[in-house]
Order: C-alpha cells, then structure tokens, then sequence
C-alpha cells in the first residue's frame, strides 16, 4: 500500500503525486476574512456556512476554519461552526483543517470531525514534552497535522533554522510517537516579503529553498503554508498581492510545496499577470535585484488605480439582483462570480434547469441581440459563451440528478451536429460557428476535425439532431461535402444541411450540393449568419418558407451559371500553350544557389517570426472587418479589435516566453528544367537522373495577346536552353504542442483562448512562411542578397519571387504536396503531417515551392477544360474521374 | 515504535496466529436467539430487580418496563446467554460476542439502570470467557476468544436530533469517551481478548471509543486488539453519518485495528461492494458479520443459512475476508453453514502496513 496521506470528510481524500497540489480555503478564518469575521461575531452563521460552501464549490478541496479572535468565544464558535457545516454534505464531503493556536480550540474542533481532518498546527514553541503530547493526542483524534517551523527560540526564518527544526521535529514524531510520515505536515513560515526592512528580502526565497530541501529529506511528508502572509506589505492593492501569490506559488510549487491555504476562488494564474509587473513581482518574490522593491512600488499604484476605478464598477453591479449579475457578467464576459451566481439562482429556483432556461437565457438573449444590431463582435460574443458554458458546467450535476429523478431532459432551440469533413483539419470558423450557436441555446455536438461521412451521419441519428453542419477549408473538402449530400439522400435524411468554411461559397453549395439533397441545404456566409438560419431551419412557421426561398435562389444561381454566355469560354490548350509566358531565355542567367539541397530548422525563435506577422487576417478569423493597424482605430470595430489585438498579444508573449508553441521548417533547392506545363527535377546538378516530376496547371482564359495564359512551369527556364535552373521548396509549421494548451482551455470552457491561440499558430506559421522566403531569397538562394524591405513591404509582395502553395490558386491540386514532402521528407524533417484528403497536421503549417524568375507573380488558374483535365490526368498517370475529383473546383464542364 | 504491550500477549498471538492460517468464524445474532425463549417482563426483571432498579430510587412516575433489555439477561438470565454462546461455539465459532450492545450509561439510560454499566460488560464478558474456556478445554488445539463488544449507544455526535437546528447535538464527544472507558473497563476485567467497536452508525461515536480506548490503553500502559466494524445503512452506500466506505476507514484508520468491516443492516449481497472496497485499502484484517438479508414486511430475516454461505463463500473465494459471523437474524445453523462454506478458503492477506514498508 502506498504512502499517500488519506484524509476524508464524506468523502475520501488520497493525496498522490498526481494531484500536484491540494487548495486549502481560506476564507473560513476570522483571522484571513474581515467579512468572516464579522459573521462570526455577529452570529450570522447560516451566511458564514455560505462562506464554507463557496470555498469547496470554488475548488477548496480542505477548508481551513479558524475562530482565533479575541472577542470570540472561540472554542464554541469553533464547535457550533464545525458541527453546523458537518450537516451540509456539499461542504462535509471535503476533510476540514482545524485552525488555531490555542490548543483547546483544536481539541473542541476535534471532538467535531467525523473523518481524518488536518490539525493546524503544533510545534516545539514550548518545548518537546507539550509538543509531543499534542502530536499523541492528534493521533488519538485521528487526524494529520500541520507542523510549524517554531522552536523554543521563535519561528524559523533563515533557510537553515527551517530545516532544521522541521527535521527534529520529524524525528520526534516518528521516532517517539510512530506518527505517519505522510500525516506530517511542514509549515516552513511564509513572511512578508517586500516591506522596506532589508532582511526581509530574502524570505520567499528561504521558504522555497526550505520547501525544496524539506521535500527531498522528506518526501512522504507535505509542505504547506499561508500564501497570503507574502504580499502583506501591498494590503489595499489586491491586482499586485493576487500577482505576488500567483508568482510564488508558481515557484513554491516547483519546489516541492503541495498543499497552501489560499483564498480558492481567486486564484491568479501565472499567465494573466501583466507581463511588466510580472517581471517585477518575480524579481520581488525571487529577490533578484538590489532594487526589486523600490521598482515593484514604482507601479505598483498603476494597477492599485485600476483596480480602483474598477472595483467601484464592480460594487455597482454586484449589489443587483442575481437575474441582473447574470446578465451583467454573460455582457461583459466575467467569469469571476459566474459559479456563485449561478449557485445563487439555483436555489431559488424549483429545478436547476430554470436557471439556465431562466436568468441565463434572458443574458445569452441579450448577448445575441446585441451581436445581432452588430453593437457587439464576435470575441466579445465568446467571452460570453465562456461564462455561460462556466455556468451551465456548474449546473450540470445538479441537471444530470434532476433528470434521473423525473426524466426532464430539459428543452433547447435544436440540436446540431457539426463537423470538419474528412481529409481536412481546419476548425477555427466552425468552433466560432458552435459557439456562436451554442450561445442562442442550441445543443451542439461537435465531432471536430477529419470525420467520415459515416461518422457524421450515424450521430445525427443517434442524437436525433435537428441540422447538420459541415465545414472544410481546403477545397478537396467541397468533394467530400457533396459526397456527405449524396449519403444524406441515399440514406434517407431529412433534416437540413448547412455548409460553411472557406473556401465554400454560394454558388459551389447552389451547383455541386444542394442538387443532390433533397431535404435542403443552406450556405452560411459566417458565423453572424448561423443563428438566423439555424433559427429559421428549427421553427415550424419558418422553415417551409425558408427552404422554399433558398430553393429559389440557389435554382437562380444555377440557371445564371448555365446562361453565363459564350464570353467567357475557354481556348484550347493549345493555344493557351502556345500564349505562354515566356522571356529572352537564351540571356537569361538562372541565380545559382549558395546553399543547395535541404536545410532543416529544429527549433526556430518565435520572437523573430513574431515580426513578420501579418494582422489583417487575424482580426478577419474573429470576422472584424479592416486592415491592421487602421482596424484599431476603427470607427465601428476599433474598440473591440483593440481589445482583442491586447489579448492576442498578452497570448502571444506567453506563447513565446513559456514555449508553448515549437516551430519547425525545412527548406530545399534542387536543379529544375521545364517541360512544356511540367517541372523536372534532378538529383544532382549533373541534370541526368530525374528526382520527380512536378505538374502544373495551365490559365485558360481568352487573353489579349500581349497577357500569356499562365502556368507555373514558365517560370523555371525550358529545357532545351540548357540553362542551369532551380526550384525550391518548403514546409513550416508553429503548431507544435499547441493540443496541449488547447486541452487546458477546453477544459477551463475557454473557446475566447482556444481561438485566439489557433489564429496565432495560424499567424506564425503564415509569418514563419514569410520569413523562410525572405532567408531563401537572402541567404539559402541568395539571388537577393541586400534585400531591404519591411514588413508592410512582405505583406504586399514586392519581393523578387514567388512561393505559391499547392491548393491554392496557381496550383489548386493539392496531391502535389505529396511530392513536395517526399522531396523535403517534412514529415522527418519538420513534424508535418499529410491527411489523407492533403490537409498539413498541425493546422498551422504553411508549404510550398519556391520560383526566383523576376517576372513570376502569383495568379488563379481559374476554370479547366475537359481537354487540360485529360492531360493532366495522363500526367500524373490518374484516370479522368480522379483528376476530376481532384479538381472538382475548377471545371468548366459538368463531369459525367 | 511506541507500541504498548498486549494485556494478553499469549491470547494475541494464538489469535494472529489463526489470522494467519484461516477465515476465522464469528458468532450470529442474540437477539433472534433470545425471542425463541419468549421471555416475559419477570423473566428479565429476575430476583434482582423483582421490585424496581436495584435498590436505586426510582425518579420518575410510573414504572418502568425492563423487558427488551436483552444485556440485562447477562445478570437475571445468565444461563440463557451462556446457553447461546454455547450453541454458537458448537456450530464452530472461533469467537464469541459479549452479550453487551447496550451495556453502555447512554443506552442504559433508557431503562434508568446506566448505574449497571460497568457490571453488565464485565458480567457479559465473563459469560463469555467462560463459554469459550470450556470449548476450549475440548479442543485445545482450536482456541476460541472472546469479543467484547461496544455498541454505538442510542445517540450520534454528529448528527443534529433537531430538524431546526442542524448544530444541536444531544450527546458529546466527551460523554461519550467517558461511556466507552467505563464499558470497555468492564470487558477488560471481565477477560474479554479483543475489543470490537461495532455497528458504527455515526463514525464520530467510533471515534470517541476508539480515542477512549487509546486513552485508556495509555493510562493501563498496555493494550487490547481492537476490531472496527461500521453500518452502511441503506443501499445508498454510506453510513448514516454520510461517510463512503472509503471515507469511513480513513477516519478509524488510526487506531490501527485488528480487523476493520461491516455488520448489520444490509444482507450480504448489498454489501459486498463496500468489502470490495475496504478490502482494496485496508491494511487491517477485513471482516462482516451481515444480516440474515434484508428484513420482511413483519420485521423478519428470512434468508436461509444455505443463502447465506452461498454469497460468504463467494466473498471468500474472492479473497475479500478473515473474520466471518452473521447479525440480525442469523442463527447457529447460519454459522454451521457459513464455517462449512469458507472452511477451504484461504484468508485475505492484509495489505502491508505503510509502516512496515518504510
């Protein structure tokens, strides 16, 4: 049997290593709690047993209950308290600590506890004959106890006093008393740092040197303290003493600290501390500089005048009724009393379900309102959906017991299932769209990324949903959306089908779908359309019309297509061919390579990517109009854009200072010669074995002479020249161990975060892209070598060629890739993953080829007639109905 | 190691040496036993008690009936307690209950004779040893112990009797060690082996035994076996207190028991989840003595002996046990069966003490 410490309240308590560490509250102590306090003497207990059910509601997994106040009567404050809380399961079911350093107060706390709880504490401040006999008396109570680091000379506050009273105090225990190592636990004293008196500075420091030390020599034993003593010194600026907790902590945990009486539900992570004051705080609690003090006072009244301005706010709609809390807080996107409030509505109301279809509601209702009248955006909408999904977490034990007692299941708008569609990993529109819905009280089932038709279908039935909801990016998605619609019909379905995603659009839904299912299918533009058609698709006096008119409209979109004319009819490949673009080859001098074949970056600084950020589509994924920088001055969306760049940055330095995200690339040069609409490449810059072959695809448009008809070949020099060319290639991602940080805020029910880190993974990767060519051009290429331009410069492509990506438009087939990564092996060599359907794993990857020719320039092939489709086919050694498949997108013809 | 000395340090070492070979048997109900006697007010009251209390004044209106008082037999009936002892041991116990759930002041109060405690547990007590030394006697080679057994009193300490006030309590901690020394003083001089802590409904009332027994062994400077077996309640799976079968041991974990389990209240088969449990985290000896099932609609137990051993012997077989016995309801042919079904199976091996793995 292990050594774990097992406490128990109700419920047991096995403290394993897995548990990291255990929060004791803290608010149950009239000596930490002026408002406990106040209960206690005035004899308000019904609301300090509140006090006790929000520690343990909070996440307190111990709570700590002290009666040490002189006007107290404290050994029958202590016995009525324990004994009223031990009749509320929901608090009992945690172990209590009982706290005091009156003996006696203990011993009637005692004589109050059914389960193993914690006695708080003992130590040899009166010798060891009074510190043995309490420590007998506590196993005779059976309970584990906190031992402080106090001797006959006083509390321990050097490193070394700390450890060497805790040690002698670990040999009594176990040596004259036989008490369990793993019941000990050590209190090594937390003081307050930062007061101005030099000996002071060091005192965080010595506790978690302690801690460390202690945890080694002692490793069943438990190292615990009161973390709020810290930050004594900033009493009155509850932003700098929340960052000091949340620094020392982060540090004392690392050490060996696993257990401490903090206040549980404000906890500060590490990450939402102002990076400045951090940095401060850090140098503070980990005594790092001269100065330390002095600076972390320079600003430390910015954040108390903040925190000022906003506790008055704050007091205001405090002092509302709940209804109007909830609403306030789902607004504004505060989560930070969201549990409380809810547990408040919960018991005034018959079932736990009304509170949700009640107060919650009516909040959400206005939320979409206001989306909806375009006064709110859509980050602000996700901050609202984490709070409402906080507070629908909260509610669902309680949802789930009410449900097994009558059945009520509750009602909602509708139920969707929704999915990314096999072959394709991209999900940040439709986690947007999920929220988004789930806010106006549909019930989402999301089955995330690559599901199979199948999969999608049979969880339709299943869950009896309403809709479904297909999204994809890469274009090989729309195939497979239209496959989804032919199942759909074949088996029977009659609920509506919504498609979304990028590259979908009106009229590919109007022609390549909608005719293949019956029951209806509607494009959805974004995410602020979703509701209006999810609502229209739910209800019974829209639906018909509804469908009826996007019947209409899509048989319109199809019968303009069919009638588009003969002006825009393609030529033939022949001619496009012989259109070509093409330059005084026989002059032309290919730039030679100064680093030839492939170069592979293992771990590449996301600070310098970081600079080659490109905003604009940032802010577009969150569907906020505008350019950056412009964007935050907006008119309209300025307010919210620049709340949200704030986050994102705030995100990105934590991205970056805590290595959240990995980035890897490769890079190749390999010697090429064109043939006609295809690329040879070579092993060696002999040019007599061919390494592979790429393909391209022709523009066939009716072009003016004087404007070839473009293919990417061109741009590599023919082969009858003779001249010495090259090509490159490359694969970069930033999405390396994002899942990760992902599952964190997953768990936390924090869409707002989980979007915003997808969308600057997906920036990176895009920067890192942009950074690679710039190195190509400059270094690895080096046909460039001065290149100076800026970012604004990159963005807008005025660099000396191009790096077009397989399913884009120059090249939309996206199967070339599959050549792309056998040549630069960027599965080995950067971490990349191919789907099946040729999407990259992780997301935020970027690859692609790279052509030096100084007249290269990025284009759309645009539509292809049956004829290049043929050839190509016969090129890549394919039948008709897969180079078909492959570029279903681009036919100017109905494939038969 | 602080470990005091056993008052009987031979009697200890046959027991654990027994422990170690086999599932030892428990005895089976009183009470079913005794009904079958049909005893009347005057067959409870005896000579001594003929007239009123002993001699004591009797300070309230009325009289007072003394029939139910089942321990109070140990004093008037004596001959009818040993003969249940006897027909337990015969149907192959190990060990023996004293006669002694209520021989506590608190419930005793109930009849106005808490002046009797004391007497009763060390009376009941003698009975037993007596009833063992002679079977003993017969086969030397099986030596049968005595269990002293403290009930959990009429009262809980941490359960409020007033709907309206959920911090009332009608019975202390303190009141409660007090109960506990007195009684388990009594079944110490009355040459009880072990002491048994049992039908813990309330695990603060065990608590306060258990803290009275250390106590006690502190001051005497040497110490008894202590068996803990506590009551899950109803099928919800905790006990009246609220405690999870899991909780509950960690709370009584401390005064390091002999055996640790579960009597009363459930049959068998309900109970065998929280064995399961127990058995899982206990580095004590595990045990049960359950009801002869749950009781029908006129308050009977009618499970048969032959129900019974069959879910015993699948509890054995599982390894889930080392002590067996039967509570309300169960009866000599119980045990018979119950000893025949795990007399092949081997005994759980307690998990290793964390001090010994240290």
């Amino acid at each position: 049997m292990t050594r774990h410490t097992r406490l128990s309240g109700l419920e047991p308590l096995v403290i394993t290593p897995d548990l990291l560490f255990i929060n004791v509250g803290e608010r149950t102590n009239v000596t930490g709690s002026a408002q406990f306090k106040k209960l206690i003497k005035e004899e308000r207990y019904d609301e300090a047993v509140e006090v006790a059910r929000q520690q343990v509601a909070n996440g307190a997994q111990v709570i700590d209950i002290n009666m040490d106040e002189g006007l107290i009567d404290s050994e029958a404050a202590m016995t009525r308290f324990v004994n009223l809380i031990s009749s509320e399961p929901d608090i009992a079911r945690v172990p209590f600590m009982i706290d005091s350093s009156k003996w006696t107060v203990i011993e009637a706390g005692l004589r109050c506890l059914q389960g193993k709880g914690i006695v708080n504490s003992i130590s040899m401040k009166e010798g060891e004959a009074p510190f043995l006999e309490q420590a007998r008396k506590v196993q005779q109570y059976g309970a584990a106890a906190v031992v402080m680091a106090f001797d006959e000379q006083g509390q321990a506050d050097t490193i070394q006093r700390k450890v060497e009273i805790c040690s002698r105090a670990y040999e009594l225990l176990t040596k004259e008393l036989d008490f369990l190592p793993e019941d000990i636990i050590f209190d090594p004293n937390i003081f307050a740092i930062a007061t101005g008196i030099e000996e002071h500075n060091n005192y965080a420091v010595d506790f978690i040197e302690a801690t460390r030390e202690l945890k080694k020599r002692f490793p069943d034993c438990h190292i615990s303290g009161g973390v709020s003593n810290v930050s004594f010194s900033f009493r009155g600026n509850n932003i700098v003493r929340e960052a000091i907790h949340s620094v020392f902590l982060y540090h004392a945990i690392r050490a060996g600290m696993d257990m401490g009486i903090v206040n549980a539900g404000a906890l500060t992570i590490m990450d939402d501390i102002d990076p400045p004051l951090r940095e401060r705080v850090e140098d503070v609690v980990l005594n790092r500089r001269e100065d330390a003090t002095e600076r972390l006072l320079e600003i430390a009244d910015n954040y108390k005048g903040k925190r000022g301005a906003a506790e008055v706010e704050t007091l205001e709609w405090r002092e509302k009724d709940v209804r109007a809390r909830l609403s306030h807080a789902l607004v504004h996107g505060i989560d930070q009393y969201v549990t409380e409030d809810t547990e408040e509505a919960r018991q005034m109301s018959t079932r736990p379900l009304d509170v949700i279809e009640g107060p919650l509601m009516d909040g959400m209702n206005v939320v979409g309102d206001l989306f909806g009248a375009g006064k709110m955006f859509l980050p602000q909408v996700v901050k609202s959906a984490r709070v409402m999904k906080k507070a629908v977490a909260y509610l669902l034990p309680y949802i789930e017991a009410e449900k097994l007692r009558t059945g009520d299941t509750g009602k909602n708008n509708g139920k969707i299932v929704m999915a990314t569609v096999k072959g394709d990993v991209h999900d940040i529109g439709k986690n947007i769209v999920a929220v988004v819905l789930r806010c106006n009280n549909f019930e989402v089932i999301d089955l995330g990324v690559m599901v199979p038709a199948q999969k999608i279908l049979e969880t339709a039935i299943a869950e009896k949903a309403d809709m479904i909801g297909l999204s994809g990016l890469i274009t090989p998605s729309l195939e497979e959306m239209a496959n989804v619609a032919k199942e759909m019909q074949r088996q029977n379905f009659h609920v509506p089908l919504l498609i979304g995603g990028a590259t979908t659009s009106r009229a590919h839904t109007a022609l390549k779908i909608e005719p293949h299912y019956k029951a209806g299918t509607v494009w959805v533009k974004d995410a602020s359309r979703a509701v209006g058609v999810a609502q229209s698709l739910v209800s019974k006096d829209l639906v018909g019309d509804f469908l009826a008119k996007v019947r209409v409209e899509y048989a319109d979109v199809r019968e303009r297509h069919r009638n588009r004319g003969p002006g825009k009819k393609l030529v033939s490949l022949e001619k496009a061919r012989a259109q070509r673009f093409s330059c005084d080859w026989a002059a032309y001098e290919p730039p030679q390579p100064k680093k030839p074949g492939i170069t592979v970056f293992d771990d590449y600084d996301l600070s310098v990517i970081r600079r080659y950020i490109d905003w604009t589509p940032f802010f577009q994924a969150w569907e906020l109009a505008g350019h950056y920088p412009a964007i935050l001055t907006d008119e309209v969306v300025g307010a919210q854009a620049t709340e949200l760049f704030r986050d994102a940055q705030a995100m990105m330095d934590k991205i970056i200072g805590e290595k959240w995200l990995t980035a890897r690339a490769v890079v190749g040069l390999w010697p090429a010669a064109n043939i006609m609409d295809d690329v040879e490449i070579y092993t060696d810059a002999s040019r007599t074995t061919v390494l592979a072959t790429l393909h391209s695809l022709r523009q066939q448009a009716d072009k003016p002479p004087e404007r070839p008809n473009l293919c990417l070949a061109d741009y590599i020099a023919p082969k009858e020249f003779n001249k010495p060319d090259w090509i490159g290639g490359f694969a970069v991602t930033a999405g390396l161990g994002i899942e990760e940080h992902l599952n964190r805020f997953l768990a936390d029910y924090d869409d707002y975060s989980s979007i915003i880190l997808k969308a600057l993974a997906d920036r990176l990767a895009e920067a890192f892209a942009e950074h690679m060519h710039e190195r190509m051009r400059k270094e690895f290429w080096g046909f460039v070598p001065d290149e100076a331009l800026d970012n604004d410069a990159l963005i807008a492509e005025k660099y000396r060629g191009i790096r077009p990506a397989p399913g884009y438009p120059a090249c939309p087939e996206h199967t070339e890739k599959k050549t792309l990564f056998a040549l630069l092996d960027a599965t080995k060599n950067a971490g990349i993953e191919l789907t099946e359907g040729f999407s990259m794993y992780p997301a935020a990857a970027v690859s692609g080829w790279y052509y030096s020719h100084p007249d290269s320039q990025y284009f759309v092939v645009g539509r292809l007639s049956k004829e290049q489709i043929e050839d190509y086919a016969y090129r890549k050694g394919w039948t008709l109905a897969e180079a078909e498949r492959w570029l279903a997108s681009n036919l100017d013809y109905e494939p038969e | 190691m602080s470990a005091l000395p056993w008052i009987h340090p031979e009697r200890v070492a046959l027991l654990e040496a027994a422990l170690a070979t086999r599932i030892l048997i428990l005895d089976g109900g009183m009470g079913t036993m005794l009904q079958a006697h049909q005893l009347d007010e005057t067959s409870f009251r005896g000579e001594r008690f003929e007239h009123g209390h002993d001699g004591h004044a009797h300070d309230h209106a009325g009289s007072c009936d003394l029939k139910g008082n089942n321990d109070l037999l140990s004093l008037t009936k004596p001959e009818i307690i040993r003969g249940v002892h006897d027909a337990y041991l015969e149907a192959g116990a190990d060990l023996i209950e004293t006669n002694t759930f209520n021989s506590t002041r608190i419930s005793q109060a109930d009849y106005k004779l808490q002046h009797l405690a004391q007497e009763l547990n060390r009376e009941g007590a003698r009975l037993a040893r007596a009833a063992c030394d002679a079977m003993t006697a017969k086969t030397p080679d099986k030596p049968r112990f005595v269990i002293g057994v403290l009930g959990p009193t009429s009262r809980t300490a941490s359960l409020s009797p007033d709907v309206n006030d959920p911090g009332f309590r009608n019975v202390t901690f303190q009141e409660l060690v007090e109960n506990y020394t007195e009684s388990a003083n009594g079944l110490i001089e009355g040459g009880a082996d072990v002491l048994m802590v049992e039908t813990i409904f309330d695990t603060l009332n065990a608590k306060a035994a258990l803290f009275a027994l250390s106590e006690l062994f502190h001051q005497r400077g040497a110490r008894m076996p202590v068996m803990i077996s506590g009551t899950i309640t109803d099928r919800s799976g905790r006990t009246l207190s609220g405690q999870t079968a899991e909780a509950f041991y960690y709370s009584v974990r401390h005064a390091r028991p002999l055996s640790v389990g579960f009597n009363c209240a459930l049959g068998a088969e309900d109970l065998r989840p929280h064995l399961q449990t127990l058995a899982s985290v206990a580095e004590s000896y595990v045990s049960t003595h359950p009801n002869a099932g749950l009781p029908n609609a006129f308050g009977e137990y009618d499970e048969t002996p032959e129900e019974m051993a069959r879910v015993i012997g699948s509890f054995a077989r599982e390894g889930l046990l080392n002590l067996v016995g039967g509570c309300c309801g169960t009866t000599p042919a119980h045990i018979k069966a119950i000893a025949e079904v795990v007399r092949d199976c081997a005994p759980r091996a307690p998990l290793s003490l964390a001090t010994e793995a240290a």
